[in-house]
Order: structure tokens, then C-alpha cells, then sequence
């Protein structure tokens, strides 16, 4: 059914500045202010950053789930397969929702009908999107809970949410998000709610079932340990827009976006030897009601320059894959902190 | 160092009816020296949040002592109890948005400690709280808002401001920074830091967050459903562990450090915490233990001490 050609290099989504705006009582929010990346097959992408800062309304934007109104997408595409999908619910006769993109929330315990059974909910897409009979589909759906690793999963499926602990849960929101093969996976904040070891089960479940399937995933997470242990890409938004984008490695070891550097000199880090000392962010950040005309981290930065809070700052290449948004990049910059990466030569 | 609070077997039983009980703490003794910093670490339903309230009184004890500069504190608090050490013992709570009264300012929040216990005016009170305001960050002019009007942050600066007008000698903090934004939890963690030094606390430091617990406290107890299975340094704990559950729990801790993690193994064991109505018989990890050995399945392990190093640990590896 999914019979993309297996070109490695193809890009599998690509999202071209995308802005979302909300209406509340308050005002307009700017959520999402102009937002692009792409995802790879079988690659995964994290987007890191703190609440509030964009991350889940840029996902949920793509799967149609943005209430409108209040929200509102301003501008922008996203194409699947080169497909436009902002908007539109079906694209080469296909439902995008649940059949070319699956996703999983944050808190399993509030995403499943405590009505249903576990297994009548993984069925359930199978019948919408695949047109299955009903005991196909629930054959299928066990079939499911084995791959996501629920021991006697005859017997779960016919359970209840309730019956199921945390971990569990978020297997069999694993298994329903993945039933119809989508070429991608969403994974909102999976494991926020988690302990750490079966944070490490799930994980682990999810690397396993990429290499099987070889679907991409879009991981939204604030914890920079689960990133490293995940991604292939990394984007750092703030305040509604991408700071930071590279591959894992540049952005963790050559960051060059002091958003970043904050992000990482707040979290203890593994030094033994080292009594590192943790730096917060101090402040908070802004106000998306009115966006600061500039860099909306100027505020909060410690190298802010004049220009940074009267005008955002070009994406600068520093390779071909890694970019920050930042005027400390701008050769002329009269300031080049050493704690931050800069291309070679500037 | 002297002793500031002594935990002796101390265990907490909750009544479910139909003759079940929940093992929330069983057997758990710990001491805790003036001016340290002890973290207690473990999974979800293992009982750390059940032993700091009960060392503070919060729940009644089923057995054991709680001995607080060599006094023995009451089995079960009577309102005059609460009165006198309350003054000793104050606590930080998880949730910054369940643990504010909405219907309350935020003076009468921070106030209200002040007010119950010394009463010393309405003018002076007000002086106080505008003082610890200042003292975590906030301004005074906060005082007559109300909680919704303020970010998580805030509000957990607060929570520790009422804490601490009173200018307790010993404080339970509670997950205090597990519902945070990363760069906020760095804020909290060291405003706690400040307010140690300044005042000479002594901290129980409740967290699921190991790394955090590794930074912020000078020894570690890990928990395991209702008792402690290893208590050491914080760095020695932490970059050697002797349990099983130690090692599990920290190799289950992702570090922000991609070429590590690429290179570590996964270290993910199977299977839950079981339910703590049910205790199994013998070592409590027994069923998801990677080392598990016959022994392990019929004989509980005691938390004895090690020969060469300073650490307690509860596994028959040891013994």
C-alpha cells in the first residue's frame, strides 16, 4: 500500500514557513511565527524547547487537529510526499490523520475512550482507513500489541484503560498510532509522564519499531537526555520560531545559538570530575500576545546586542545541515563569545 | 555533624478494607545530619512521597520512630504537635498549582504560617512576607495578587517562601521541580541552594530526577516499593552503583550527550513496579532483577553496610 520508492534521500516531509495564530479573549496569540524544516525517511527529528514556545502546535498543525476557529494557519505549507496537507484532510485518496501520520500524546491516560476496550480502540482505525471487518481488525490489533511488547496481549486487548498501568497505556497508543503503517510518527512529549526506566522501555520500543518499519518520527520533548538518546536532527525553537537546527552531534557539541547553551548549562551534566554549576535562564519568555519586533530571546540573552531587540537575525549556515538564527553570527558582530560555535574562518 | 532527624524502621500501612493493606514505607531507617542534604530517589509508587509526609507527621506512623534532635515525636500528631513543629519542619509540595488556595492572596498564603504560630500583628506580618517575597524573587507588591496570576515558577517560589518564613530547621521538598521547564527548574534548585546556606537548612530532597538529586544532595537513598535499597555519597552513588536497581535506574537516565548514549547499551529492564498491596516474598526487585539469584526469591536482604566503601546496600550480591 505504502509503496514510496526507497530513496534514501527523499525528503518525506518538508514544512515551508508555517505560521499559526490563535484568537482568545486577550488578544491573538502568535504561536507559530514562520517555521521550516523537513524530515527524512526513517529519520527522526526532535523539536526541543520549553512550554509554550510552538512545539506541539507546529505538529498538531500538520495533522488537522488546530481548532479553527480560535486558531488560524496565516501561512505557510507542508508537504507530504509532495503532497500540500495544511488544511486538507485527504491527500492521494488517503486520510492523512491516522493513516499517514500517526501520533501519540503526552498523557495516555486522558487520549483513550475509558469506554472502549484496548483492543476495539486499535481496531478501530483499521475499519475507518482500511476498511477491515471487525474481527479482522481485532486479530490485527493483538498482532499490534505483540509488536509493541504487551505480554499476553489476547487477553489485554480485551481490558479496559483502566486495567492498564502508565507504561502500558502509552504501548497501546504505540500500537494504534502505528496500525494503519504511517510513513510518519509523532511522538508528543511520549514519555514526559513516565518513570525513567519504563521511559527507557518506550523508547527502546520506539527505536525498534523505526528499524522494522522504517517510518520517520517527529519526537517533541523538553528533555535534552531523551534527545540525545533519540535523534538524528535536532530543531530549537523558542517563542514561536526555530533558533538552532542541525544534526544531533552539531547541536549538542558545537551549539551556536545562546538559547541552546542556556538549555544545556541549566541541566546537571555527567562530569564527575567537574562540580559544574547550574546556569539558569533567568526571566521567562515573552509574551506572544505582541512578539518582540527582534530576537524573542534577547530578553533572556547574555550576549544581547542593540540590534538583536529591533531585528531577528538571519538563519547563518555554519555546515550545510546546521544553522542558528542569531546576529552573533553576522561578521559584523563585534562579539564572539568562546562558549558558542562559530563557522570556521568568521 | 550531629543528627538532626533520626528515622528508625519506620513503616506507614494504608488500610484499603477486605483485609488488604498497601506497603507504602516498610522498615525504612534513615538519618539525616544538620545542615545536609539527603535525596531520596526512586520510581513512582515506591513510597518516597508517603515517607516524607510521614516523618513530618502527616500521616500517622503504623510502627517506628521519628526522632527529631533526639526527641521521639508522637506516634500520631495532635493539633498541638502540629503547632510546636511546625515551626521545625515545614514542607515544599510537587505541584505548584494544586498547593496554592486560588481563593487566597498570595500575602495571606505566605502570611498564614506567621499569623497561626507567633501572631506578631498585621503590620509586621506583612513586612515578613513582603521581606521572603523579595528573598525568592518576587517582588512585594505580589502580595494582594492571586495564584492563577502567576507561572508555575512563580508559584513554586511561593510554595517555598511559606515554607520558609517561618524559618524552619528542617524541609521535605517534594518533587519541588518535576513540574518545571528546564530553565525554571535551574532557578528553583538554586534559590534552594541560597536558602541553605543562608539559613543552615537540612533537606530532604524527594525526586524521581537523578541526575538533579545527584547535583543537589551530599548523600542518596533509593527506594524501591516502601524500602530503601541503597543509600550512599550522591557522587558515589551515582557513578558507582552497587544495587541492581541503582545501576538500572541510572543507566535508564538519558544524558544529554549523544556520543554517550550512541555508545552505551540499553540498559532497559522489563516488567513494572509491582503493586505494593501484594509485596512479594524476599528481595522486592527480585522479579525484574538482571542478577536475580535463587536466594533473592525467599529471603528479604537487609540494607547492611559495605566493607571497603561508605554505602549501605539491601542485596544478597552483598551479603
Amino acid at each position: 500500500m505504502n509503496s514510496a520508492p526507497a530513496n534514501s534521500k527523499e525528503l518525506l516531509l518538508e514544512v515551508k514557513d508555517l505560521a499559526v495564530e490563535f484568537d482568545t479573549y486577550g488578544g491573538t496569540v502568535q504561536a507559530v511565527r514562520g517555521v521550516n524544516f523537513s524530515v527524512e525517511e526513517g529519520k527522526t527529528l526532535a523539536i526541543v524547547g520549553e512550554s509554550g514556545c510552538g512545539k506541539s502546535v507546529t505538529v498538531q498543525s500538520m495533522m488537522g487537529l488546530i481548532p479553527m476557529p480560535p486558531g488560524r494557519i496565516t501561512s505557510g505549507s507542508a508537504r507530504l510526499k509532495g503532497h500540500e496537507i495544511l488544511g486538507r484532510t485527504i491527500v492521494n485518496g488517503k486520510e492523512i490523520r491516522g493513516s499517514e501520520i500517526g501520533m501519540i500524546f503526552q498523557d495516555p491516560m486522558t487520549s483513550l475512550n475509558p469506554t472502549m476496550t484496548i483492543g476495539d480502540q486499535i481496531a478501530e482505525p483499521l475499519q475507518v482507513h482500511r476498511g477491515y471487518s471487525y474481527k479482522k481488525a481485532f486479530a490485527e490489533a493483538i498482532r499490534l500489541l505483540e509488536m509493541s511488547k504487551i505480554p499476553e496481549a489476547a487477553k489485554r486487548a480485551r481490558q479496559y484503560p483502566f486495567e492498564f498501568s502508565g507504561g502500558m497505556l502509552q504501548r497501546a497508543m504505540i500500537a494504534m498510532a502505528i496500525a494503519c503503517k504511517p510513513s510518519i510518527l509523532i511522538a508528543d512529549e511520549p514519555t514526559t509522564a513516565l518513570d525513567v526506566t519504563i521511559q527507557a522501555q518506550i523508547l527502546d520500543l520506539l527505536q525498534d519499531l523505526q528499524k522494522e518499519t522504517g517510518m520517520a518520527i517527529i519526537l517533541i520533548t523538553h528533555d535534552l537526555g531523551v534527545v540525545a538518546r533519540m535523534a538524528d536532527e535536532v530543531a530549537v525553537m523558542y517563542a514561536g520560531k526555530i533558533v538552532e537546527h542541525g544534526m544531533v552531534d552539531d547541536v549538542f557539541y558545537r551549539s551556536a545559538h545562546p538559547y541552546t547553551l542556556g538549555l544545556k548549562d541549566a541541566m546537571p551534566n555527567n562530569d564527575p570530575s567537574l562540580q559544574h554549576e547550574l546556569k539558569p535562564i533567568e526571566g521567562s519568555p515573552p509574551d506572544l500576545f505582541s512578539p518582540p519586533q527582534g530576537c524573542g530571546y534577547t530578553a533572556r540573552c547574555p550576549y544581547a546586542m542593540q540590534i538583536c531587540s529591533k531585528q531577528q537575525g538571519e538563519n547563518t549556515y555554519l555546515t550545510e545541515h546546521h544553522f542558528s538564527r542569531c546576529w552573533l553570527h553576522n561578521s559584523a558582530s563585534p562579539n564572539k563569545p568562546d562558549q558558542l560555535y562559530f563557522k570556521e574562518g568568521a | 555533624m550531629s543528627n538532626l532527624l533520626e528515622v528508625v524502621e519506620l513503616t506507614k500501612f494504608f488500610d484499603m478494607g477486605r483485609n488488604q493493606r498497601v506497603h507504602a514505607v516498610e522498615d525504612v531507617s534513615l538519618t539525616v545530619a544538620e545542615k545536609e542534604i539527603v535525596g531520596l530517589v526512586g520510581e513512582s509508587g515506591s513510597g518516597k512521597s508517603t515517607f516524607g509526609k510521614t516523618v513530618l507527621g502527616l500521616h500517622d506512623k503504623t510502627s517506628g520512630q521519628v526522632k527529631f534532635r533526639g526527641e521521639v515525636l508522637p506516634q500520631k500528631y495532635q493539633p498541638k504537635d502540629y503547632r510546636r513543629l511546625a515551626t521545625n519542619m515545614q514542607m515544599i509540595f510537587q505541584d505548584p498549582y494544586s498547593s496554592l488556595n486560588p481563593r487566597m492572596t498570595i500575602g495571606e498564603i505566605v502570611g498564614e504560617g506567621l499569623k497561626l504560630h507567633e501572631n506578631p500583628g498585621a503590620s509586621v506580618i506583612k513586612e515578613r512576607v513582603a521581606l521572603w517575597l523579595e528573598k525568592v524573587g518576587l517582588q512585594p507588591d505580589h502580595m494582594s495578587r492571586y495564584p492563577h496570576e502567576f507561572s508555575g515558577g512563580q508559584r513554586q517560589r511561593i510554595g517555598i517562601a511559606r515554607a520558609m518564613i517561618l524559618e524552619p530547621e528542617f524541609v521535605v521538598c517534594d518533587e519541588p521541580i518535576s513540574a518545571l521547564d528546564v530553565s525554571v527548574q535551574a532557578q528553583v534548585i538554586n534559590l534552594l541552594g541560597e536558602l541553605k546556606e543562608s539559613m543552615g537548612l537540612t533537606l530532604l530532597f524527594i525526586a524521581h530526577d537523578l541526575s538533579m538529586v545527584r547535583y543537589v544532595s551530599d548523600r542518596m537513598a533509593v527506594m524501591y516499593l516502601g524500602s530503601l535499597v541503597e543509600v550512599g555519597k550522591s557522587d558515589e552513588v551515582y557513578f558507582d552503583p552497587k544495587h541492581p536497581y541503582t545501576e538500572v535506574l541510572i543507566g535508564s537516565n538519558p544524558e544529554p550527550d549523544p556520543k554517550l548514549e550512541r555508545s552505551r547499551p540499553s540498559t532497559a529492564i522489563q516488567g513494572e513496579i509491582p503493586s505494593p498491596v501484594n509485596v512479594p516474598a524476599g528481595c522486592r526487585f527480585a522479579n525484574r532483577c538482571p542478577k536475580v539469584m535463587d536466594v533473592c526469591k525467599n529471603v528479604t536482604p537487609q540494607l547492611i553496610p559495605l566493607k571497603d566503601v561508605d554505602r549501605q546496600v539491601a542485596c544478597h550480591l552483598y551479603q
